[in-house]
This record gives C-alpha cells, structure tokens and sequence, in this order.
C-alpha cells in the first residue's frame, strides 16, 4: 500500500541500521573495517541529508502554510498497522530538515574522533549507529508512533554506550538516571499521545496516529472540548503539559534537567556529541511538534508560566556552569542553559523567537558536539578534567584552542557566529512576546511580563561570557605543566577534519544565517498561525 | 548583477574587507610566516586607507553641490524572520567620511610601529592577524548603515580587546586584564543590545537613514511611553544605547578595565586608545545623536534623559579621571587616565548638545593619544633596556617582585617614570614628538589640535552656562577644572621622563644599543660605523619614529579645519569641519557666537596647568636621591634665600599639591577606586559565585535527592518488602491463615 515514496528519507533512517548489522557480521580483529563501514554509512546519510536540505523548497512549504495545510517534503508513505491506523509514514519539514543535517553531521564527526577507540569497537560502532538510526527516525517521522518508536529506540544503545565505554566513575549511576528520567518523561508523553489519538479519533472517526490527520483532527476542534463531560477543562490544556514537559526531559527543562551534565560527563566523547548535540533537540522537537503544534490553545494556556522554567534554565545552568571543576561538567550545564534558550524561543510563540529557537537548535547542536570533541581530545591527553590541574594547552594542541574558542564565541552570542543569529531573534521576539495577551491578567496588567523575562535572559548571556572565559584561560592560556603531561600527542588527521567540519558551520550560518532562516521560517509559519500570532 | 566596486556607493564594502580579508589569511595560511604574515596585513591595512582616502575626496566633492545631503551606501538583507528584515549596508556620510580621514590612518601609523616594536616577539603572526581583524571591526562599525552591524563590528572588537591585551597569556595579570575588560565591555554590550533590539521592534528597521533623518520616526518614539521604569521609549532605548557607550569608551562606573588594558602589547595600547575601542564607543553616540536628543529642545535649555546622563557621567568622568592621572608613576598608566578623562570630555560635550565639538575632538584625540601612546611604547623599551643592563651588573634593582596576577598599585619598573629622568638625550625625537603630543593634549594654544576642539567644547558649555542651564554650568566647571589637570599632569609626565639626570642606573643605560636614535641611522647614511650595528635595527628605528612624525604632524595641524570663523586670523580659515559636518544632521546645529570669556579661560587653564608643572618637575627637575646641586655650588646663605623665594613652591607643594597627591593617591585611588568600585563590582561578582554555589548545593541536594529519593525509597521499600519472603512455608501458611481468617471476619460483618 505505497501513497507515496521517494526513498530518501528512508535510506537515511535505514543505512546506519544496515551498517550496524554488517558491523557485527565483520570478524573481531576488523577494526579498521568497522570503522570505515561506519564512516561511509554516516557520510553517505550525511550527502543524503546535504541533498534534502539543499533541496528543500521553501516556496511550496510557505504556499502550504498560508493555505493552512501541513507540509512535508521527500515524503515516503507507506501504509503498515493499518488496523491501528499506523503507518510508515517519514517526510522532513521546515524545522526537521536542519536537525537531520546537524544528526548527521554530529555523528559524522562523532565516527571520526573515534578512530582510536580500540576498546570493543565493532560493538562501539553498532550501537552508535543505531543510536544515530534512532535520532534520526524521531526527525524524519510524520506517523507518531514511528516517532514514538525511535524515541524509545535511541535510548537503549545510549543507556549501553554510556554503561560499557563511559567514564568508569559514574558510568552506571549516570546511565541509570539518564535512562530513568527519559523513559518516565516519555512514558508520562506517550499516555498524552494516546489520549489525542483516541480524542481524535471519537471525533473524527479515523484513527491514526499520522500527524496529518491529527493535525486536521486539531484544526477542526477535537482537542478543544472538554476532557470531562461537566468540566470546562479541554483536553488541549489538561494534557498540554504532560505532552510537553514530558518531552521537554530530554530538552533538559528545569527542574527535569539533572539526568543530562551526569549523562554528559559519564558518556564517552562520540556519545556526549550525539547526547548533547543531538538527543537533547530530539526532546524539544517532539514537545514542539506533538504538544504545542497539535495543542495551540494548551500551548497558550502553559507556555507563559513554561517560559519561566526556560529562564531558570538559562540562569540557573549558567551559575552552575560557572563553578564547576570539572571541565566536561562545564560544558554539561552550558548545555542546560543553551536549551534554556531554545524553550524560551518556543514560548515566544511567534515567528521570530520560535525562529530562533530552531536556529539555536542547529548551532547549540553543532557547538556543542565541536565543545565535548575539543574536551574529549584534552581528556585523551592530559588525563584529568580537574581545571585547576590543566593549563597552556594551546601551546600543544592550538587547533583544539582555537575550535574550542570559537565555539565559546558562539555560545556567548558573538556576531558574526551561529550563536548570535539564533540568539538575537529569541531574545527580539522574546520582548515582542505573543500576539496576545497571556492567559493569567496579572501577567500583563502589573508589568511587561516577556520584557523583564528578556532582560533577565541576557543575565544568562554576560554569565556564559564569564564561565566561558574562565574555562578558556584554566586550560588553554597560564602555564604548561610539562611533569605532569610530558608526553602530549599531537591530534590526528580525523580530528582536525572533525573539528574542521564543525567549525565551518558555526561561521557559514554566522556570516550567512539566510542558508537556514527562510527554511526554518516555514516550518514554523503553520505553528504560529495556529496559535493565532 | 553588475557592480562597479570603484562606485562611492560599494567602495566602503572593500574599505571594510581588506582587513578582513588580511586576518581570515594569516589565521588560516600564513601563520607559520612573520613575513608573509606582516606583508599581508600591511597590504590590507594600506588598502583600507587608499580606499579611505578615494572615498573621503568622492564624499567631499560630492558634497560641493549641496553638503552632507549626498550619502552614500548600499545595503543587501542578512536574515529575514516574518515580517522582520534585518540588513546589512555601508552609508558613507560626512560623519562617516571624517571617522574615515582618522581611523585607517592611525590604524596604519600604529601597523607601522608594531613592525619595529614586535619584531622580537615569538607570536608575530598572530598579533598581526588579530590586529587586522581589529581594524576590520572598527571599519565595518565606522561604515555600517544600520545599528545591527555597527553592534557587529562593536562585539567583534571587544573579542579582539580580550585577545590582544592578554596576547601575552603565559602572564596571569595580562590575561586576567584581558577577561576584566571583555567582560566589563560586555556589561554595557548587552545593556546596549536590549537597546538594539527595542529599537527594532519599535521602528521595524535599524538602518541610521530610516531612523536618524526621520523625524516622523523620532517623533512616534518619543510619543510612545516606555515598557519600563516610565518615561518615552526614545529615552529608555538612549540610555540602553548610552550605557553600551559607558561600557566601551570605559566612563565612570565602568572605566577600571582600561587602566589595566595596558597588560597588552604598547601598540594595543595605541590602538585601543585611538584608532578603535574607545573611539567607537563615542563614535556610537554620536552617530545616535539625533535619537538621543530626541523630543528635547537643548537649544533652549530642555536636555532629554540620555543627554543629561552623558552630561552628568561624561563630566564626572573627565574630573575624576584626571585627578586620578595625576596620581600615577606608571607612564601608561597616566596615559590611560587621560584617556578616560579626554572621552569623558566628549561624552559630556554631546550631553549639553556640542555635537560637532565632540565628533572633532574624538578625531584630534585619536591622533594625539595614539602619539602618546607610541611614544611611551618607545619610552619602555629604552628603559627595558636599561633595566636589563642594570639587572646584569647589579645596580639599583627594581623595587618590587612582578606580582603574580593584576595587582592595582604595582608599577613595572620600565613603565616607572620616578625611575626615568634625563632620557631627552637618548631620545630626541621620541621626546619631542611626546612633547607635541602632550600640548595637544594639555590644550596649548593656537598651535595644537586639542587645544581647538577642547576650546570648542567649553566654549559650548560657556553658551549654554549664560543661557543659564544647570546642566551647562556643571560641565563647563568640571571640565575647566579638568583642564587644568590635564595641563599639569602632561607635564609632570613629561618633565619626569626626559628632563633632568637619569635617576636610577636603568635610566642612565637606557636605549643604550637600543634602535632608537636618529644619529645611527645618520651615522649610517654618511657611512660611519654607527653604535648600534645590526642593520635590521636601524629599520626598526625608522618603522618606530616615521609614524611617530605624521602623528606629530596631524597632532598640530588636524584642529585648523575647526576654527571659529570669528577667531581674528585664523578664522579666515572658515571652519570647513562644521559645515561639513552639520550636513550629517537633519537640523543643521548652529554655530554658536564667537566669545572671547571662554577663548581665554582655556588658555588661561592650559598655560596655568603646563607652568605649575614646569615650576615644579621643569625648572629643579627631580635629581637622584635628592641631593640638589645648586645647593652647594652656592652655599647655604644664598641658597636659603632662594629657599625663601621658593616659598610659594613650598606652599603649593605642601599644602595644594601634596594633599592633592594625597587625596588622588590615597583616597580616591586606594578608597574609592580600589575599595569601593572595586569592592562592589567584587562584592558583585562574589553575590554571583555564591549563587551559582548555592544553586549547586540546591541542585544535588534538593533535586538530585529527590531525584535519586525516589528510586532509593523505592529500593529501600523493597528490601523491607523482601523480608518477608521468608522462605519458611511454616511462616507463608501462618500468613495465609491470618488473611483468610481477616477476610472471612470482614465478609461475616459485611453480611451480618
């Protein structure tokens, strides 16, 4: 029962699977096999992915949009459960479109600092593929219950990743929490999916869990009844939050946070890429797509008090970060505080934040996995992470300084960086606010509530400067100590490729952000009119 | 599309670029050459400047029609969000044109210089791409159309700021100087950036020409009332925008980064000072003039709120800066004071509405203070000269053990002018140009550039104070007083560095074998073997000294193209700079009338300041150890007698400008600097650390504990509940036996 197939989507979501497999199928001592299989699996989804979204049509995507329809384009649509109303249904909008790009390219770069991984690396291999298989699974689904199932998909070789090859300190507590708080968060999501899945279909008499038709269903007014017959609660603002929240674990929202600085640090240098960079955007994709997209009046209802724990977010990782010892822990709760800013951007709820969060999404995504490569390639050498041990490391490894600083010039919104192009527009339509008034009257009617949100959000900023300096002058500038690291290699033609790589698109979309703004920008128009700004 | 670069509308793009372009090679293929390195950056900034001037002469002759209305610029969209464009463009305009005649010329002087004063150093390469990006940044905000990539070149020179004055990073203090000033910048960099972005969601665009020569659009800013603390949004976006300036051209309470900022190399020194950095922070307020004037009539009396913050701050500034230079041993450090005080100058002149007067002293500053600057770079390397010499053969060492970290009070030995003294002989040219330099600076009449433009600026205070504005009489009463601070500092500065004997065995070895002298390079011309032989040198000698002579140049002459057309003689002039100018602006400001009161309080203030100095460090300069040698070459009678004659020098020393030492040294350095601004920014910064400690306990123990709680209580329930779980069917039956008979119990009440 094929509608429709165009066979790119599902290349990219099946070869990491297919690599994985020929991986295990490889003889023990093939390592070197292994690795390449892996790399030329991830780059050929990587030219897959640069295809999409080079040719992605932003004209038809906002036809779409100002005709009120969904859009998805390279859409494969094949029909699979169809007594449950599921189907094999993959197709990349807008927003999509970026994140598969950044997947790829985090896990690209991921298969390259790796190569000197000697440690079970076949099994290493395989199940980092399959974790990209499953990032990329939840981007690239239409059908929720394929993006339900990636979701879930990605978490188990995370929780093995972390468990076998992590730091041997924390590997199991962390692996455990991380697991833990994913699973309820998704678990607590999953019972949301179910209820506009039987919402829609009593109203509709289809049931499916094709975004589409749930999509229609919410156009027409399924989820805006009362989830209660006698109670004016809806089922858009009873179950907007645990949609969202339930999700937002894996975006890191406060005080949902704490599984992900653990699962960081504890995970090995590819993992904490993929983790931070990636997995982290998956959570606030799904909150996006299937809460406030299929939700808009819940989204209304929730997301002005939400966007106070997006700003608790900001701050708060931001103060933690600043007195960490640990330099993987630093970057951990940068982390924290960027997605901060991704919330804040979503409860903008008009085009220009909620740009910006994607925005931020791509370059949180690629400056974060550039940050955990260049901390990985200082770990491999000096052995400790304690900052006050470390020190003139850009005499030794200048490359790395220099990719770590300017990533830390993105992460402080420098201009002229991805950081700031995706920054500014947050905090712009942060001050704008949503074209209507908040639920609460209090809200508006003291003072300008999003404006001193704006303010204190820029708070965040001055203190990333502050803890990014900090990390930049403990390990790069001062002194090199030579007794203690008197044997420093130099870093590997993999790596500078890697770091390369990522660093090419911090300025590429710094200098030019119109690569990725129009594109965006489509993918969020139909979100923002259905919340009426 | 078809684009003639040479067009004045497309030119600036290529102004701004060369450098630009010069950094992205060093950085990414020259760096392992300091020759292909410096080549490139040479070509880039000499580019800049040819293009600089072709533009300055199209804007010039363009502007024979009808002045300043021709603009030129050209702009491309950047990111368009919804209905939100944001653009990229150059406008060339009068204001711009001038900033053009400054910028890539001292960027180019001090290019030249670091040449010479670099050469030694092993990161070369480095320091010129840095530079580079450096000058590219202060060109793309000269040039920029739009408040956006003004903000662009304004962020990207603070990184350059953070890189170059900790260029030297294996030093901790540099380092830390380095951060202290990023991050104090970027205190005022946000506040300004919350600015931008009001701005914008307000007007819907930031270009210059859509907000600056629209008064429609002014006037919606004022109407509208601000969303916060009150007031019209026009004022709260100009003083959001007036605190970005607060930050950058480092005025009081956020001017401690800069006297630090001298942990850089010397020419960093000179480009910060001049050229870039704290030149942009005026030059920002200045171009935003008309919006931070907005719905205020200052032409009679009525100030706007940003105006009467930089009148207030701008003039305090000037006075406690100056007051705090003459307290300073450290030669950069007096320097960087009068720096501060000299902008403060300006920030304060547009607050009473002198607008040209600051755009003109801004320039003239920027080639004095860039001199200055080289000068004592020279200075410095003489005396690190002598000091090593003095260090190998034992004679009076320095003082103090170089702190590890930035410590206030600590004054590097070379930088120390106390230890100085007598260097005039092995630094004619050196000292002369600084001499020029510093009357610029000190404001001597007719002859210097300052003396114009600071002129200028009281003169306006002047106007306004007979019109009897408040805000008037304050400045014109703090900048008068900081006049004549200027005058006397410069002097003791100078007097104590080259007058008199060497004091100390540095100074006496000072330069010695060193580059600088211009006998070398003569004694070479006429073929005689000259003292110093290496021929690399006297190259050296030549970078360091040709930029030190057009600065000179420009340092005297740059004021004649600003005076009053009613000055007796030299007014025949015409004052071409206001005309020029004023076509920047809508409304065209009026020359004020020419008064002779304020013309003569200036000179009277500079010659004043200049004459307590030279009575003081000029006439006895300071000997060794004190002991004066007139003394016994006349005897103890006649020398008494002078003694008595010297009365009121005693009288001066003991009771003005001891307690005046006293006050600037102890109170305001080491109580109010030191403890209080110091002290609160700290007390800040330590708020901060134990919040983000506190959040951190608050992180493991109240969300981790309940966190991991749960799991745990849950395991903990288990392992009770495991217990039970005997394994003794004896125990399993007895239970069993205990619920059938509950149960039963239940069921026997239930239906009974």
């Amino acid at each position: 029962m094929v509608i429709t197939f165009s066979g790119v989507l599902t290349g990219i979501l099946l070869t990491p699977i297919v690599a994985a497999v020929i991986i295990l199928l490889l003889k023990d001592e093939s390592k070197e096999q292994a690795r390449i299989v892996a790399a030329l699996a991830i780059g050929f989804t990587l030219l897959l992915a640069l295809g999409v979204f080079f040719g992605y049509n932003v004209d038809e995507a906002n036809a779409a949009a100002d005709a009120g329809d969904t859009y998805f384009a390279y859409e494969d649509h094949v029909k699979w459960i169809e007594s449950i109303g599921v189907s094999w249904h993959l197709g990349v909008d807008g927003i999509s479109a970026p994140m598969v790009l950044l997947t790829s390219l985090a896990g690209f770069c991921g298969v390259l600092i790796s190569w000197g991984m000697e440690d079970r690396t076949r099994e290493f291999l395989a199940f980092f593929l399959l974790l990209v298989a499953g990032v990329y699974g939840v981007f690239l689904a239409v059908d929720l219950f394929v993006l339900f199932f990636f979701y879930e998909l990605s978490i188990f070789p995370m929780y093995f990743l972390i468990v076998i090859w992590g730091w041997a300190k924390t590997r199991e507590y962390a692996a455990m929490k991380l697991t833990l708080y994913i699973l309820i968060g998704s678990v607590v999501a999953l019972i949301g999916l179910l209820v506009l899945y039987f919402k829609a279909g009593q109203a509709t008499g289809v049931y499916s869990f094709d975004f589409v038709d749930l999509h229609a269903a919410a156009q027409a007014g399924a989820f805006d009844t009362p989830f209660f017959s006698g109670s004016d609660a809806t089922t858009a603002r009873l179950w907007f939050p645990a949609i969202f929240l339930g999700f937002g674990v894996l975006a890191g929202i406060w005080p949902f946070h704490n599984w992900s600085p653990d699962g960081h640090v504890a995970a090995p240098t590819a993992v904490s890429m993929i983790h931070a960079g990636v997995l982290m955007k998956m959570g606030a994709f799904s909150a996006l797509r299937v809460g406030v997209q299929l939700l808009p009046e819940g989204a209304k209802a929730h997301l002005p008090w939400i966007v106070f724990l997006a700003l608790i977010n900001v701050v708060y990782g931001a103060l933690i970060a600043f007195r960490q010892r640990d330099f993987k822990y630093v970057i951990g709760f940068s982390s924290v505080s960027h997605m901060g800013l991704v919330s804040l951007g979503f409860a903008t709820m008009n085009v220009t934040g909620m740009t910006g969060a994607g925005l931020q999404m791509f370059s949180h995504g690629v400056m974060t996995a550039l940050f955990f490569a260049c901390v990985g390639m200082v770990y491999d050498r000096a052995h400790t992470r304690d900052l006050p041990s470390l020190g003139g490391f850009v005499h030794k490894v200048p490359l790395v300084a220099t990719a770590f600083i300017l990533g830390g010039l993105v992460s402080m919104g420098m201009p002229g960086l991805s950081g700031f192009v995706a920054e500014f527009p947050v905090l712009v339509g942060l001050w704008k606010g949503p074209g209507f008034l908040p639920d609460p009257g209090w809200l508006t009617s003291t003072f300008n509530y999003y404006g001193t949100i704006a303010l204190l959000a820029v708070l965040g900023i001055i203190i990333t400067a502050a803890y990014i300096l900090r990390v930049v002058g403990q390990v790069f500038f001062g002194v090199y100590n030579e007794e203690r690291f008197p044997h420093v290699t130099p870093i590997t033609l993999y790596d500078k490729i890697a770091l390369g790589l990522l660093m090419f698109w911090l300025v590429l979309l710094g200098v030019y952000p119109r690569l990725m703004t129009p594109m965006i920008e489509s993918g969020v128009k139909p979100i923002v009119s259905m919340l009426g700004g | 599309m078809d684009i003639n670069w040479f067009d004045a509308d497309y030119l600036p793009w290529l102004i701004l670029f060369f450098p630009l372009l010069s950094f992205g090679i060093i950085v990414l293929f020259t760096a392992h050459s300091r020759i292909l390195s410096q080549v490139v950056a040479m070509t880039g900034v000499c580019v800049a400047w040819l293009l600089s001037m072709i533009e300055f002469i199209k804007v010039v002759w363009a502007s024979d029609a009808e002045l300043g209305k021709e603009v030129f610029g050209s702009t491309v969209d950047w990111m368009t969000l919804g209905v939100s464009t944001f653009k990229m463009g150059v406008l060339v305009d009068p204001l711009t044109a001038y900033m053009l005649l400054m910028v890539p010329l001292a960027c180019l002087a001090i290019f030249v210089y670091s040449l010479g004063y670099m050469r030694g150093d092993p990161h070369n390469s480095r320091f010129f791409g840095y530079i580079s990006l450096f000058a590219g940044a202060m060109l793309t905000l000269v040039l920029a159309d739009n408040l956006l990539m003004l903000f662009i070149g304004w962020e990207v020179m603070g990184l350059c700021s953070y890189l170059l004055i900790g260029f030297w990073s294996h030093k901790k203090s540099a380092y830390q100087a380095g951060v202290k000033a990023f991050m104090t910048t970027r205190v005022g960099d946000v506040l300004m950036l919350a600015g931008v972005g009001y701005l914008f969601l307000e007007t819907r665009t930031l270009s210059f020409r859509d907000i600056l020569y629209d008064e429609a659009v002014l006037e919606k800013l004022v109407n509208t009332p601000s969303v916060l603390f009150g007031g019209s949004a026009a004022a709260l976006i100009g003083v959001l925008l007036v605190m970005g300036t607060i930050g950058k051209s480092s005025q009081f309470p956020l001017h401690a980064w800069l006297p630090d900022a001298m942990e850089g190399p010397t020419p960093v020194s000179a480009m910060i000072h001049a050229a870039t950095m704290v030149s942009a922070g005026v030059y920002m307020v200045v171009r935003m003039f008309p919006l931070l004037s907005a719905g205020a009539d200052f032409h009679n009396g009525d100030f706007s709120t940003p105006m009467i913050i930089m009148g207030l701050v701008g003039g305090f500034t000037a006075l406690f800066a100056a007051v705090l230079a003459v307290g300073q041993n450290d030669i950069k450090r007096i320097l960087a004071y009068s720096t501060i005080s000299q902008l403060g100058y300006m920030v304060a002149a547009l607050g009473v509405g002198a607008w040209v007067a600051a755009a003109f002293h801004l320039v003239n500053h920027a080639f004095f203070k860039a001199l200055l600057f080289m000068c004592s770079g020279v200075v410095i390397h003489s005396m690190e000269h002598g000091e090593q010499h003095a260090a190998e053969h034992g004679h009076d060492p320095a003082p103090h053990a170089e702190p590890d970290g930035l410590v206030m009070d600590y004054v590097a030995p070379p930088n120390d002018v106390l230890r100085m003294g007598g260097l005039f002989r092995k630094l004619p040219i050196t000292a002369i140009t600084m001499a020029i330099g510093g009357l610029s600076l000190a404001g001597f009449p007719l002859i210097t550039a300052g003396f114009w433009s600071k002129d200028e600026i009281i003169s306006e205070a002047w106007h306004g104070t007979t019109e009897g504005y408040p805000l008037a009489l304050f400045v014109l009463l703090v900048l008068a007083t900081a006049a004549l601070l200027t005058a006397f500092y410069t002097a003791r500065m100078w007097f104590l560095t080259f007058w008199g004997k060497p004091r100390t065995a540095a100074a006496e070895h000072a330069g010695e074998g060193s580059q600088v002298s211009w006998r070398n390079l003569w004694a070479r011309l006429r073929r005689r073997p000259a003292k110093a032989t290496d021929p690399g040198e006297q190259l050296t000698a030549l970078q360091m000294e040709i930029p030190l002579l057009v600065l000179a140049f420009l340092a005297i002459f740059a004021g004649f193209i600003g005076v009053h057309t009613d000055f007796p003689l030299l007014g025949d002039l015409d004052n071409p700079l206001h005309e020029f100018l004023s076509g920047t602006l809508i409304e065209h400001p009026p020359v004020i009338d020419f008064d002779w009161l304020p013309v003569l309080v200036s000179v009277a203030l500079a010659l004043g300041g200049l004459a307590v100095g030279f009575v003081l460090y000029g006439i006895r300069p300071l000997a060794k150890a004190q002991v004066d040698p007139t003394e016994r070459a006349l005897g103890p009678g006649i020398w008494q007698a002078l003694q008595n004659r010297f009365y009121i020098d005693m009288l001066i020393r003991r009771y003005v400008l001891r307690p005046a030492e006293h006050v600037a040294r102890k109170i305001v350095i080491e109580d109010i600097d030191k403890d209080t601004i110091d002290g609160v920014l700290e007390s800040v910064a330590e708020g901060f650390i134990w919040l983000g400690e506190a959040f951190k306990r608050f992180n493991t123990v109240v969300i981790d504990g309940v966190g991991d709680g749960i799991p745990r209580a849950i395991g903990d329930f288990g392992s009770w509940f495991r217990q039970v779980q005997t394994g003794r069917i004896q125990q399993y039956l007895l239970v069993v036996t205990l619920a059938l008979l509950i149960i039963g119990a239940l069921f026997l009440i239930q239906v009974g």
